[in-house]
This record gives structure tokens, sequence and C-alpha cells, in this order.
């Protein structure tokens, strides 16, 4: 190509302790070019991002803006650059008027000069056809409304590389053509877009598209080139199915768990939409789905955390009605949530404490009223040994574990007191291969004592290797339930991105 | 006694002594005000009042010059604060507990260093004050004279500040800044601003007028200094600028209820109307109480007012 790429990264290398976000890697953005970073969830795309806008420092590798080698150490220096980013959260005051919004931090010398400002931002908003109404408190804005002051406000700045994360997220359908509407005015001007997204229907109005996996790249193509089965393949993986793939274990018995017409509402959207599913005992049932399509709703629900609007569910054939996470407890369910140092652990407890957590008042671990510290240690040095945690003793701090060290903690606790039935909300996230295959035994040896496991889990080699139905969630419905032996990672590929034509199939 | 109570030249000097009572309160507030928009708590206003009040008045005698006596009380303020935004901005330690390390500190230090500098005699020499600046022809007006323009220079001070800082806040490039850091300081981050400067610059500022506040209570009117003088005004002052909903003027309406209500106990006492002055003494704070219950909705508050800002 004649012209310098507007954007080139080399070899940009980022770690956070020993996990590797981003491992060397290399793309090109040119001018007027949409360029789409797809991935799915801790792929490293918003790694990669706020590499480039200077919130996070790359361990390794170069980053060059029109030809020129760049040092961004913070977003002062990438708006110097030129790069402009919209959030995936909304950055904005809802007090302020759009225009404050826009212009807060912008020009020089004391006064605030306002109708200059928003003449400007009149100007921009006619350039590329966006509709704003500067005096209006943002706060009053629909989420569409919010999201134009957010590119109004990085234009404002004078960027000539846009990095729009994950954009559509919130938007309506007919929200989301006006932004690619503007995308197309954008790059006639000569701007670039990096777009992050895994909603195939936008990765294919790209120009080029650059796949991450696990932090790494895994290639960037022409997406004139490939097709969305393509993408969707380079994204989760060409996986052949492991070896390690499971018999069906034990006898599987009568139904555990039984959920009939679960539905939820939350800020006016329908979270879980009239879930109906079984699992038996001695049966591990998975849950495939890209997160925020519900999962976390379901295990909520189902561990007593949050009540469900309609429908029921009952565990062993007791009926779990308004309910806590206590009486959910004592029917001999163990529940692993998703975010482990947010829901599962107290942080800056120790690990005989946290293995204890919510039965500290049962008599086992008391003596007369106080708690039996050697009873706790004990328990701790066996979930150490039995779990193979690497930490200094029991009563190491749970902050300071690492994110597989911290899991195994929450399993030793929930899969003990898990008689029954076990939830497990991604329970692999984060980890590296050899706490994933511990995982994976542990959850197989539970199952072969006859506990029923429901697992969601992103990676699709989790449930492909241990369960036997796996049902697919896309925005809060159970698009289908699939016989794991009769089915393939495409087919279920193509569900999570909520192709209705599958459905249909 | 009601109907000498109720004259004229009596309502004239009780309003003129709200006036002058509100100097200090104002001048504190206002500077809270700007802080706590900027996203900080600065609960250590006491402390820097306090001081103010000593250094001043130490600067002013040792110095002769009660402007010298100003100037370093502003400083100590200042001074104060400073060590107080690298507590809580740059060190990230609770807001709150910081503040009232600071009146701790306020109240020994100045107490200990009063001793160190004027013996043990208890008795602190006595210099000279401010005097009232009448403004020419305006001070001549029926009531309104004597009330709003027969008073200190700091007063006039004070009370000009109340429409600097609504200009500051709402008409200033710097302004916008600052309301930003209190309501969502991220969106300044990404915007290549930088968080922890604007809140330095605005606790700052909160000192320096916490400290200018003081030297009102010693240089400008009682001429001398006591342990503990400032007597819970900063408290106040706090409770001024919730009561104010974090708006200029409103804080100005505010202090003048509190200081109405203290120049009120002040003349009724002075009077001899037959009403416990402890309960008189109260009234303020009984007020104070009154309107923190009715202002409980933060409504109005910085968003992020207390909480320090981290990019994760």
């Amino acid at each position: 190509m004649a012209s310098q790429p507007r954007l080139s990264v080399r070899g940009l290398t980022k770690r956070f302790g020993a996990l590797v976000a981003n491992d060397d890697v290399s793309l090109n953005v040119e001018p007027g070019e949409l360029h789409c970073l797809l991935g799915e969830n801790g792929a490293g795309k918003s790694t990669l991002s706020s590499c480039l806008y200077g919130l996070y420092q790359p361990d390794h590798g170069e980053i060059q803006v029109d030809g020129q080698p760049v040092h961004l150490r913070s977003p002062a220096d990438a708006l110097r650059a030129g790069i402009g980013m919209v959030h995936q959260h909304f950055v904005l005051v809802p007090g302020f008027t759009v225009l404050e919004n826009i212009a807060v931090g912008t020009g020089s010398g004391w006064r605030f000069d306002r109708a200059a400002a928003k003449a400007r931002v009149l100007a921009i908003c006619q350039a590329y056809g966006i509709e704003l109404e500067p005096d209006r408190a943002v706060g009053d804005l629909s989420v569409g409304g919010q999201q134009w002051v957010e590119i109004v406000k990085v234009l404002y700045t004078g960027a000539r590389l846009l990095i729009l994360d994950e954009p559509t997220a919130v938007l309506t359908p007919d929200e989301s053509r006006k932004l690619f509407a503007v995308i197309e005015r954008l790059k006639a001007d000569g701007i670039s877009i990096l777009l992050i997204s895994h909603k195939m229907a936008e990765v294919m109005q790209s120009d080029r598209v650059s796949v991450l996996r696990r932090g790494r790249l895994v290639g960037t193509v022409r997406t004139a080139d490939v097709t969305r089965d393509d993408l969707t393949t380079m994204m989760i993986g060409q996986r052949i199915a492991p070896a390690s793939r499971s018999s069906d274990g034990g006898g599987v018995g009568g139904a555990v768990l039984s959920v009939r017409g679960l539905s939820k509402e939350r800020q006016g959207r329908r979270v879980l939409d009239d879930i109906s599913f079984e699992v038996a005992q001695g049966e591990i049932f998975g849950i495939a789905g890209v997160s925020g399509n519900g999962q976390d709703d379901l295990f909520e629900c189902l561990c007593g955390l949050a009540a469900p609007d309609e429908g029921s569910f009952s565990v062993a054939g007791a009926e779990v009605r308004a309910s806590s996470p206590a009486d959910v407890a004592a029917l001999g369910v163990g529940y692993v949530p998703s975010d482990r140092f947010r829901d599962g652990l107290v942080g800056d407890l120790s690990i005989e404490e946290n293995l204890v957590l919510g039965q500290h008042w049962s008599a086992r671990w008391r003596r007369g009223p106080f708690l039996d510290r050697n009873g706790l240690e004990k328990n701790g040095r066996d979930a150490i040994a039995g779990y193979s945690i690497a930490a200094t003793g029991p009563d190491a701090i749970c902050r300071r574990l690492s994110g597989g060290n911290a899991q195994k903690v929450i399993l030793a606790r929930e899969f003990g007191k898990a008689d029954r039935l076990l939830l497990c909300n991604q329970p692999t996230r984060g980890l590296d291969v050899g706490a994933i295959g511990f995982v994976h035994r542990e959850l197989l040896r539970k199952r072969d004592e006859g506990c029923a496991i429901v697992l969601a889990s992103e990676e699709l080699d989790d449930l492909f290797a241990l369960c036997s139905r796996i049902g697919v969630f896309f925005r809060g419905r159970l698009l289908k339930v699939l016989d794991r032996d009769r089915t393939s990672h495409d087919e279920i590929g193509r569900l999570m991105a909520g192709q209705e034509s599958v459905v249909a199939a | 006694m009601f109907e000498s109570f109720l004259q004229a030249t009596i309502l004239v000097s009780v309003a003129a002594a709200t006036i002058r009572i509100a100097t200090p309160l104002l001048l504190a507030a206002l500077g809270e005000l700007v802080a706590e928009r900027s996203g900080v708590y600065n609960m250590g206003l006491e402390g820097m009042m306090l001081m103010g009040a000593f250094i001043g008045y130490l600067s002013a005698h040792q110095s002769g010059s009660l402007w010298v006596g100003v100037a370093a009380a502003g400083l100590t303020g200042a001074a104060m604060a400073a060590v107080f935004a690298f507590m809580v901005i740059t060190l990230k330690v609770e807001q709150i507990v910081t503040g009232l390390a600071v009146n701790l500190l306020g109240a020994g230090l100045s107490t200990y260093w009063l001793r160190a500098a004027f013996s043990d005699s208890g008795q602190t020499p006595v210099i000279p004050f401010f005097e009232n600046v009448p403004i020419p022809v305006l001070s001549q007006l029926p009531v309104v004279g004597p009330i709003l323009f027969d008073q200190k220079l700091l007063t006039y001070f004070a009370f000009l500040m109340v429409p600097a800082v609504w200009f500051l806040l709402f008409r200033t490039r710097y302004g916008l800044i600052i309301r930003c850091a209190g309501d969502n300081p991220k969106a300044l981050d990404v915007k290549g601003v930088s968080v922890a400067a604007v809140q330095y610059a605005a606790v700052v500022f909160g000192g320096l007028m916490a400290g200018l506040g003081g030297a009102f209570l010693s240089v400008g009117s009682a001429a001398r200094f006591v342990p503990d003088m400032t007597n819970g005004r900063g408290w106040l002052a706090i409770i001024i600028v919730i009561a104010g909903l974090w708006r200029p003027y409103a804080v100005l309406a505010a202090t003048l209820v509190f200081s109405f209500l203290d120049a009120l106990q002040l003349q009724i006492q002075g009077i001899g109307i037959a009403i416990p002055y402890q309960l008189l003494l109260m009234m303020p704070y009984v007020v104070a109480i009154i309107a923190l219950m009715v202002r409980r909705s933060r409504a109005n508050a910085p968003a992020m007012l207390g909480m320090p800002y981290s990019r994760e």
C-alpha cells in the first residue's frame, strides 16, 4: 500500500502476572479502513485496545501512528497521537449537557467558550449526519443518544483513529444501522475505525478482520474473502474432540433439578425468557452461550440469590420458593459463581476461613459459641492437599492467590457441600491449561458420585469434554438443547451467535 | 423586654452581627464547596481553620502586620490541605478518617505551639485587629448601610467570593473540569486530564479559604488566639455545604441562616431575656441537625464524592 498505515502494532505483549493477555500481537489499520477486532470474551481484545489508548503499558512491542513510533503512557498521549476511544461502558456525566460532556477537558485558557464549542459540535454532527441537541442533559438521552455523544466527544478531540469497543452491545438494530451509516461517512473522510465486536453481522461489514484467540492473533483477513463460518472457526478454534471425552459415567438416575418456565425481567429487559430443562442424577448439563445472555441470572435464581418473576424449579422433588441462598444450600446444592473474587471469596479472609463460609454456624466448625480454629486449620490443610492449592498455608489470604488457586478454594468448599446438585458458572474462565484439566477431573469425579451438575462455559471444549447434553443460551432464551454426540462446535457456535436459521432447522 | 428587642437599632445590630459572624463560615464553606465538587470530602476543615487562626495570630504578632498574618493563615490552610490531599488522593487513604486526623493535628499542634511560643502564662498578648472599613456613600444608606457596608475587608472579600466561586464553577473551563472530577472522574481521565491534579488544586484552594476563615477569627476580630477558638465552625461549614446543595448561592443562604441564629442568641443574651444561654448556644447546631435530616438525599451531591479515583 502506498500510504503509511494509520496504526501499526508490532509484537505487542501484555502480561498480568502469570496471565498473558496479549501475546505478540501485530496488526495494521489503514487510513479510512473499518478494521474489526474479533474474539471471544477474554481473548484479549479489551487489553489490546487499552494499550492503544494508553490505559495500559505493553510489556513488549511497538506502536506506530502514521509511521511514527509513539509511546502511549496515558490517554493524553493517545489523544495527541490522534487516537480516540469509545468505551463499552459510557463515560459520561449525566448532569452535564451534551455540549459540556463533549467539551470538558478540551481547549485552553480560563474561559469556557460555549458558543465556539457549540458551533464545532454542530459542524461535526452536520458533517457526519449525526443528530444531537447540544443543550440537552445527557441523563435525559436514550442509550443510543448517549452513544452519539461518546462518538462526537472523540471526534471533537480531532482523533483520526476511532476505537469502538462493542458499540452496538446496547443499541437497537435501527440505531446500529445508523451507526454503520455514520461509519461510512467517517471512512470517506479518511478516519480509521477499529471496531471491537463479536457480532458476526457487524463484523461482515468491515474491510478487514483481525481475530484474537486466547491473547494471540490468529490472523488478519479481508472480510470479502471469508465466510462467517470461517471467522467463527478462527475465533473458537478448529477443535478436535478431546481424547478425554468422557463416557456417560455411572447410572443416570431421576431428575434432581427441574426448571419450569423460569422468566425474569431486569430494567425492562427480559433477561430470562421461559427457561425449562431437567438435569438428572449423575449428569452434567452444559450451558453454552456468550456471557451476558442470561446465564448469570439463571444461576442467581437457582442458587437463591434472586427470585424469578415467573416459573419455578425444584431440587430433588422439593419445590424451591421465595428462597434464600441458605435454604437452597441446605438442600445439598453447591454454587461456583462466575466472578470468583467478587462473589466466590472474601479476599481478605484466609483460605481456612473462606472454606467454611456459609457453614460457619454449623456445629461442625464450632466449639461451643466459638469457631473451632483447629478444625478449620485441619480442614484447610486437607483442602490444600486434596485440591493441590499452591499457597503458603491454610492461613494465606485469598486475595493474593492466583485465579486458578482461588478457584480451587471455591471448588473445595462448594464440592464439599454439594450432595445433590452443583451449579458451576464459568468455572474455567481465565484459568491455564493445567488448572482447567484439574477442574474437569473434579467435575467428572463429582458426577460419578451421583451429583447432578449444571455447567455454563464459554469454552466449548469444556462442554464437549464433560456434558452429555448442551443447551444454548441467547438473549435470555434457551434456544435449543443438543445431544453432545449429535452436534458439532460449528452448530453450537452458530446458535451462540443467535442464527435463527439453525434454530428453525 | 420584647419591645426593646424589636427596636430598629437592635435589629440592625443583629443583622450586622449576622454578616460579621457569617464571614469565617462563608470562607470555609466556599472552599469546601469547591473541594467537594471535585470529589473530595475535606473533613479536616476544622483543623485547617484552627491552624490558620493560630499561625495568622502568631505571624501578625511577630511581624506587627495584620496582613502578614492573613497571608500566613491562608498559606497554613493551603499547606495542611496539601498534606491532606497527598494522603487521600495520592495514597488513597480513607477521606473521612484522614480529615479527623487533620483535626486532631490542628487542635494539638496549635495548643502546643501556643504554649511553646508564649511560655505557660496562659495569657496571650493582644494584637491590634482589623477595623471596620465603611464604604463611602453606601455605608450612609439607612438600615442596609450599617448592615452591609460597614464591615471588615475580609468580610467584603468573603461575600465577593460567592459570585466568584459561582463563576469559577459554572462559567469557566476549569469549573467544568472540577465538576466533572466530582461526578465522573473517568470522563476526565479518558480526555487526558489528570484527575489527581484537579483534585489537588481544589483541595488546596479549600484549605486556603479555611485558613483565611481562621484568620478572621483571630486576627480579624478577637485580636488574640485562644485554644480551640474555631469551636466547631469547620464542622458547621461542612454542614452548610450539604444544606446548600453544593451550590454557591444556596451555600450563602445557609450560612446566613446559621449566623443569624448565632447573632440572635448573642443579642438575646445581651439584653437579658430569661432563657438559659446554653439553649441559645445550641440553636445553630440543632438547626444544623434538622437541616441534615431534611437534606438527607444525596441527589445533588457530586456522584463520586468521597471515592478515591483509580483507573481499575
